[in-house]
């Protein structure tokens, strides 16, 4: 037995009358695309879970292109929920996105919940022209209430004009290389996320490295974008430090 | 390989600055987070298994052949904490120093004029491998021993621990630390085929959050 094989498509296009057009958007099975009120120039999109899922042997995929000028925000209209499956094997969730010369891309979808007994790797993969902006927001949690993890690795890499900015893989749950749930890496905490946000104004004036209280840090990156790093014990706290950060960056 | 060499660069006291980073321990200590000698033991293993295996595939493919400068852009991208980033390039620089003193060779003094206030350590201890007649595999053992043996000697003196629990911590780990040598050959030898992306790029949020907090102290033991 195999699994779903899945790929959204989303490309945003500037209409030349301010707007942002979506020439394409195309859901495919259990991932299916809204658009939502645009609000000024920029085009919104929802992605909504049409079937439970990614299962184990899944292979899911979002490809976003944003063009010269366009302006695009993706969010999701509930949790993502890595589940066990019947077919063998881990599930992958690969997200592509590109965003040309002078366009912006806010995505921010809701959070990653690794079920326990699932078995999910997730790469999001961002290309930015040197001119481009991103807001990036990713979010994992460790299980349900009171439940142990699946088995999630999660790689986020972050190139500006070709050059990597940012390259980190999280691994953690059974099976997971060793120490992952201890003093070094997650210490026992069940929600992580991540915050990028990239802005060609940031290699004039870089900001600052600031803490967040105790499970969080602001910090440049080599390059012309921001990391807000941050543990916490449950979700919604994750989100408080991760809104916080947001609204300080402006 | 000789392994005379090995030891001599592997030894803590080779003078390359290293007693005077804690690797993220005293972070670690004063939130509470390692308490003893159980709490050392998981985190040097989490260490070694995320900024040690980086550490050594940087270091083994340098070893290799691959572009340092390449190499020290890719250690940038995996470490998000300018605190740790600022670290790494002291640490490059003193080796550097203490290298071009032992193991004197042109492709040292072409990496020192590349980079004026030091390359990353891993790639300069990749380089300095080379230079000392050494292999990848080499230069990954002593990237992976040094990312739980820092930790490890000072936590000794961070919370007066015994220095035989220390020792034993990092015995226990030393089929892990084979594990990840192994590893980061593998992936340096992918990095020559197929480019530094090939890099693991395992992230460790409590060091990189940790390093940031340690960094705003006014007083500290160790400078990082």
């Amino acid at each position: 037995m195999t699994g779903v094989r899945a790929t959204a498509r989303i490309v945003a296009r500037d209409d030349g009358r301010g707007g942002t057009a979506l020439p394409v958007l195309e859901g495919d099975g259990p991932l299916a695309l809204r658009r939502t009120r645009a609000s000024g120039s920029e085009a919104r999109v929802m992605l909504v879970g049409a079937m439970s899922g990614p299962l184990g042997g899944d292979h899911f995929a979002v490809e976003a292109g944003v063009e010269r000028g366009a302006r695009l925000r993706v969010g999701s209209a509930a949790a993502t929920i890595a589940l066990p499956g019947q077919a063998k094997g881990e599930s992958r969730y690969d997200v592509r996105i590109d965003v040309a010369e002078g366009g912006e891309l806010h995505w921010l979808p809701e959070q990653l919940i690794s079920v326990q007994g699932s078995d999910l790797r997730v790469t999001t993969r961002v290309d930015l022209a040197g001119s481009a902006r991103l807001v990036l927001r990713e979010e994992q949690v460790l299980g349900r209430v009171g439940e142990e993890p699946g088995r999630l690795t999660s790689r986020l890499s972050v190139r500006v004009a070709g050059r990597t900015v940012l390259d980190q893989e999280l691994g953690c749950g059974p099976g997971a290389p060793g120490g992952w749930d201890g003093p070094a890496v997650l210490g026992g905490h069940r929600a992580v996320g991540q915050l990028v946000v990239v802005r060609p104004e940031f290699a004039r004036e870089p900001v600052a490295a600031r803490m967040l209280g105790e499970h969080a840090a602001l910090v440049p990156l080599a390059g012309p974008a921001v990391l807000v790093s941050a543990i916490a014990s449950d979700a919604l706290r994750l989100r408080r430090v991760l809104d916080e950060a947001l609204a300080f960056l402006g | 390989m000789s392994r005379g060499a090995l030891l001599v660069l592997a030894d803590g006291r080779f003078p390359a600055g290293g007693h005077a980073h804690s690797g993220g321990a005293e972070a670690a200590v004063k939130a509470g987070r390692v308490t003893g000698a159980a709490g050392l033991g998981e985190f040097c293993r989490g260490r070694l298994h995320t900024a040690g295996l980086v550490s050594a595939a940087v270091a083994a493919a340098a070893v290799l052949g691959a572009d340092p400068g390449e190499l020290d852009l890719a250690v940038d991208a995996r470490t998000p904490s300018p605190a740790l980033r600022v670290a790494s390039r002291r640490l490059g620089r003193q080796l550097m120093r203490a290298a071009r003193a032992t193991w004197p060779s042109a492709e040292l003094d072409a990496l020192a004029r590349e980079f004026p206030k030091g390359a990353h350590q891993p790639v300069v201890l990749g380089l300095v491998a080379r230079s000392a007649g050494l292999g990848a595999e080499d230069a990954a053992y002593c990237a992976a021993y040094e990312s739980v043996s820092g930790p490890a000697s000072a936590t000794v003196r961070l919370l007066s621990l015994d220095p035989f629990d220390a020792t034993a911590v990092l015995a226990r780990l030393a089929p892990e630390l084979d594990l990840v040598a192994d590893r980061a050959v593998e992936a340096g030898r992918r990095v020559l085929a197929e480019g530094v992306d090939e890099l693991p790029c395992a992230a460790a949020p409590l060091l990189e959050i940790g390093a940031e907090a340690h960094a705003a102290w006014a007083v500290r033991l160790f400078a990082s």
